[in-house]
């Protein structure tokens, strides 16, 4: 950092800002333009001539203004103190911001990723003489009661402990020392950093087996997600995806949540910054805040940092992961993402691929999604409780192997609500599960807006074993079955548009009734009800049963003479309707809800025979 | 730091590149003297070493290379602002157009702003209520929201937007002073003309400003026009703590201004030919909507954009529905039939709803009930397209009834006057009565509750209604 590079601003278009003389300049590394120091990166170099996209608003800049390069790549500071902290693309703390230059945002104000400041109690789990390396964990911060920090070796770094102490600290404050193979002497601090372009390392990657519960019925039943995997929502506007990840955010089972707001609205993103603190995480009571991460960087704010919120918020949900923690990251929009590239390149003057979309698109969106996971960490400690099985080896000595996981939720804006557009187009390239969010379920209020018919997870046969075992042994073949109904719906629905319904056979028309139940009453879940936004797997699988039951004791008695408008017109239906909303600790009700449609879809005779 | 320079070397468009300059920065504001003696304003779009390109706001017209003068002004551009500005008529860039004197300003800041903290936003959470049923039952509007309406050519979008300038009210706590600020980019001297009369009749004129840059007016200037409303709108909300609705027709003309600069600078095109920075410009107007804590005033906008060929997936309402807070569409099978406003409800929506009504705000039922009309009026029109195919004798029972309530959904709920300002309680009511065309079994998106509070007392004005009709 000793001799900073000294270059001059020779071009200015936007956020684009071309410099001269930076010779000894690498490609990403941090820069900053002009007196007030607005922050920019390298990201084209030619001859003495290099490109530098600029983070912050560019009006007042002109050439000969001054640039200065640090000589390192965009970082981002991992430690204690990034829960509940809201950053911008670029890690500012946005509160810092604020009570810096007050509401509106101004240039040229920085602000460390961390609070210098803030003093915390570590706990040194390693001692003198260890020999550790990338990824060891030398002790514990415990960050809020959800989460404790297990702050690791820097990747990369190897040798022998040789002082370490407990005690409090701040982030920039050694807590000890290691020297290294070659003697040098290295502190070890509370936090480290990370180039955000490169991904963290770790021992090896491993295929997915546990699902990521959200307690959306339609996402956890029909289209499920892996901890660990990678989804995609698109949705024309309106459509509700929001309101989706919002529910994502809140109930999955992840221990920590990095929310990217990238390129969205500002009101939408003082929801979340708004509601998250109020939020009871359900699993633990606690304010949800506690876990999670958000990084705001709203569509008016400068688009260069918009390119580098995602990379951001993955590098920030890699440290977690490496701590052992499975996390869920949700990018929203990434199409936003896209279209920053997009901007960016044009004002590059590069050769544009389709729709204007730079030619690298689709390798950069999947470098990014590749990013998920669920990997064996770098490094040895404990890993966090419960996580791995407890069962000893055969040698009680060998190491347990640290697991995290990093699950990507990407939504995608497509224009129009067009899927053929090469943001989408390149994304389920490498996406496993597609919840196709559909306006027009929307304008009918069903919501969640997930098509049923043209989303799915190619998880599914992975996630069987875990549902046969943890939820219940039918729970895949029901779904299956209401899978299969929905999908005759669909096609009976187009012959009754044509003929009308009476057209369809007496076992059609129980088909119909059965999937309509099956939308209304299982599919359609509302987020804003306090008794609907959260379904448990076990109550799903009991939910499916009761409606299950029902077509089949309704085929059943018609076959034995029953009305079909009496069957359709049972009371029990009505009692069906609401088992959603039955508390998690009523489920007995809905045994006396199979035991009315036992009793009550019966044809005369046999009712007769009954009483 | 004035300087001039007369090196003009090409001129294509709107656009101006400028040889041998120093000391010019990015978005620096320009003064150009044309050899006729036109001015104009422009500003600074680029900068390479020592050649400038500058946009001219008022077009290029008898303009040449070698007489232009281009003085650079050595700061951005800047809209003076005042409490004075209340009342007045100004032009497409800030300048007194009604004849009245120049205002003189309490300071001057920059038409760009800088984007709102997120961390400083408050949530916008209060009802407004524009007396309009469609928008405040089901797509209600909240303080701070932008909740654009999508139209066409030929719909009453300009008598909607008036009426809710003229009906809007804030309730309740913080109810403060309320101020419009009208913004109009390319519209016709007609349309700015009903807009002003509409105004004056109702002496809200008194608490709007307006910015307009007419048909007529140099395309260009449209790209700063709502820029300078914005930043008043700022001014009169965050510093003087009005409830600020800012109204701007029509972003079709804004955007096609914004590709005629970008077709100049020969970017390459986006969707449809409008540069690929189309959805972060917009975004820096849209999202200029907002409150912030700890102060009283608040920015909500109403923009108002055609559709070509009523088409949604054009560019512009595509990208604006992407940024604002829902949307409020306009049909023209409804305007066909004579139905004022002609709102398509279906597709509209406001996002924002969900923190704006309830109990405490409108009322505990809203949004059950707006629910179960949304379903209900949904349903009722799929059974009327059944019974387009099939004959009404095909439809069930219960379809029937849903096909009666969606025509007297339509002519009850959605029909009303133009000066016909309903109360939110008002509205409610017509929304039961309408439910009590529905089988009782059918209202399941109503808490029990609400229904067994509500529905009796609807039920007994139906019935009244009909012994009246009888």
């Amino acid at each position: 950092m000793a001799d900073l590079e000294q270059g001059r601003v020779a071009k200015v278009a936007g956020p684009l800002v071309v410099a001269e003389g930076l010779v000894r300049s690498r490609m990403y590394d941090l820069v900053r333009v002009g007196d007030e120091g607005l922050m920019g990166e390298i990201i084209e170099m030619r001859g003495s001539r290099c490109s530098i996209q600029v983070y912050e608003e560019t009006e007042g800049i002109g050439p000969g203004d001054p640039v200065v390069s640090t000589g390192a790549p965009l970082s981002v500071e991992l430690g204690p103190g990034m829960m509940g902290a809201v950053y911008d693309g670029v890690q500012r703390p946005l509160d810092a911001l604020e009570a810096k230059t007050g509401a509106f945002l101004t240039r040229g104000v920085s602000a460390p990723g961390l609070d210098r400041e803030r003093r915390w109690d570590f706990h040194a789990t390693a001692s003198e003489g260890d020999r550790v390396a990338g990824g060891d964990i030398i002790g514990i911060v415990e960050e809020n009661e959800l989460i404790s920090q297990r702050i690791m070796v820097p990747p990369g770094l190897a040798g022998t402990i040789t002082g370490i102490h407990s005690g409090t600290f701040t982030v920039t404050d050694p807590v000890g020392t290691l020297v290294d193979d070659s003697g040098a002497e290295h502190p070890l601090l509370l936090m480290q950093s990370w180039p955000v372009r490169v991904p963290r390392p770790y021992r090896r990657k491993l295929s997915l087996d546990e699902p990521l519960v959200t307690g959306t019925r339609v996402i956890d039943t029909f289209f499920p997600l892996l901890k660990g995997g990678v989804a995609c929502i698109p949705g024309p506007f309106g459509a509700g995806k929001t309101v989706t990840q919002h529910q994502i955010a809140k109930w999955s089972n992840a221990e920590v949540v990095v929310f990217i707001g990238c390129g969205e609205r500002g009101n939408e993103m003082t929801d979340v910054l708004m509601e998250f603190p109020e939020l009871i995480d359900p699993y633990s009571g606690e304010p949800l805040m506690k876990r999670t991460v958000l990084v705001a960087n709203t569509s008016n704010m400068p688009v260069a940092a918009r390119e580098a919120s995602v990379y951001t918020g993955i590098t920030m949900a890699e440290y977690f992961r490496d701590m052992g923690y499975s996390v869920v990251l949700q990018a929203d929009s990434t199409s936003r993402w896209a279209e920053a590239m997009r901007e960016i390149s044009g004002r590059l003057e590069e050769m544009p691929g389709e729709e204007g979309f730079p030619a690298y698109l689709g390798t950069k969106l999947a470098a990014f999604y590749e990013r998920a996971g669920k990997v064996v960490t770098l490094g040895e400690g404990e890993p966090p409780a419960g996580e791995v099985p407890a069962a000893s080896t055969a040698e009680d000595d060998a190491p347990r192997p640290r697991i995290g996981s990093v699950s990507v939720v990407g939504s995608v804006s497509p224009p129009g609500g067009d899927l053929s557009e090469p943001v989408v187009q390149n994304t389920l390239r490498v996406v496993k599960v597609f919840w196709a969010l559909q306006d027009t379920l929307a304008f009918q209020r069903h919501f969640p807006a997930i098509d049923w018919l043209n989303s799915y997870s190619l998880y599914l046969d992975k996630i069987t074993a875990y549902w046969q075992e943890h939820v219940g042994e039918e729970y895949r073949s029901r779904r299956d079955r209401c899978m299969e109904l929905l999908q005759r719906e669909s096609e009976l629905a187009e012959i009754a548009r044509l003929v009308g319904v009476d057209a369809l056979s007496p076992e059609e028309q129980i088909i119909m009734e059965t999937a309509k139940t099956i939308r209304e009453d299982f599919l359609q879940q509302n987020a804003f009800r306090d008794d609907d936004q959260f379904t448990s797997l076990a109550k799903q699988d009991r939910l499916l049963k009761a409606i299950l039951l029902f077509h089949e004791r309704a085929l059943a008695a018609f076959q034995d003479g029953a009305e079909l408008a009496d069957l359709f017109a049972a009371p029990v239906r009505e009692r069906l309707a609401r088992a959603k909303y039955l508390a998690e600790d009523q489920m007995h009700v809905l045994g006396e809800i199979e035991s009315d449609i036992e009793t009550q879809l019966v044809s005369e005779g046999r009712r007769g025979g009954v009483r | 730091m004035e300087r001039e320079y007369m090196t003009t070397r090409d001129i294509v468009g709107p656009l101006l590149l400028v040889e041998d300059v120093a000391d010019v920065t990015y978005g620096e504001l320009v003064e150009l003297e044309y050899p006729d003696g036109t001015r104009s304003l422009g500003n600074v779009l680029e900068v390479n070493e020592d050649v400038a390109l500058v946009q001219a706001f008022q077009g290029t017209r008898g303009s040449n290379p070698s007489q232009t003068k281009v003085r650079f002004l050595g700061k951005g551009m800047t809209l003076g602002v005042s409490r004075d500005m209340l009342g007045r008529v100004f032009d497409g860039l800030g300048r007194p157009k009604d004849g009245g004197p120049e205002i003189l300003p309490e300071r001057r800041v920059s038409i760009h702003g800088s984007p709102i903290n997120p961390t400083a936003r408050d949530f916008p959470d209060d009802f407004i209520q524009t007396g309009i049923s469609s928008i405040d039952g089901l797509n209600p509007l909240v303080r701070g929201q932008k909740l654009p309406i999508f139209s066409g050519s030929g719909l009453p979008h300009n008598q909607l937007a008036a009426q809710i300038a003229r009906q809007a009210t804030v309730t309740g706590e913080g109810a403060g002073q309320f101020a419009v600020v009208f913004a109009a980019m390319g519209i016709t001297f007609e349309d700015a003309d009903f807009f002003m009369t509409e105004l004056r009749q109702t002496a809200a004129i008194e608490r709007s400003v307006l910015f307009l840059n007419l048909a007529d007016d140099p395309a260009v200037e449209r790209i700063a026009t709502p820029r300078m409303a914005l930043t008043a709108a700022e001014y009169l909300a965050f510093e003087c703590d009005m409830h600020v609705l800012v109204i701007y027709t029509d972003m079709t003309y804004y955007c096609e201004a914004l590709r005629e600069v970008s077709a100049a600078r020969k970017e390459v095109p986006g969707r449809r030919g409008f540069p690929g920075y189309l959805y972060t410009d917009l975004a820096t107007l849209y999202e200029r909507a907002g409150r912030i804590k700890g102060k009283a005033g608040s920015i909500t906008q109403i923009p108002i954009l055609t559709m070509p060929e009523d088409d949604k997936t054009h560019p512009i309402p595509d990208l604006t529905g992407y940024i604002t807070e829902g949307q409020i569409i306009l049909d023209r099978n409804l305007h066909r039939r004579g139905v004022y406003p002609p709102v398509a409800v279906l597709p509209s929506l406001s996002r924002l709803k969900q923190k704006g009504i309830g109990e405490g705000k409108t009322r505990e039922d809203h949004a059950d009930l707006s629910n179960q009309l949304f379903g209900a009026y949904a349903r009722g029109i799929q059974a009327k397209e059944l019974a387009v195919i099939l004959g009404e004798a095909a439809l069930s029972e219960a379809d029937t009834a849903f096909a009666a309530f969606a025509d007297a959904f339509e002519d009850r709920f959605i029909r009303q006057g133009e000066h016909d300002d309903r109360t939110i309680e008002e509205t409610l009511g017509i929304g039961w009565e309408l439910a009590t065309l529905l089988p009782r079994g059918e209202l399941k998106r109503i808490k029990d509750a609400y229904v067994d509070r509500y529905l009796p007392a609807a039920e007994a004005m139906a019935v009244k209604v009909a012994m009246d009709a009888s």
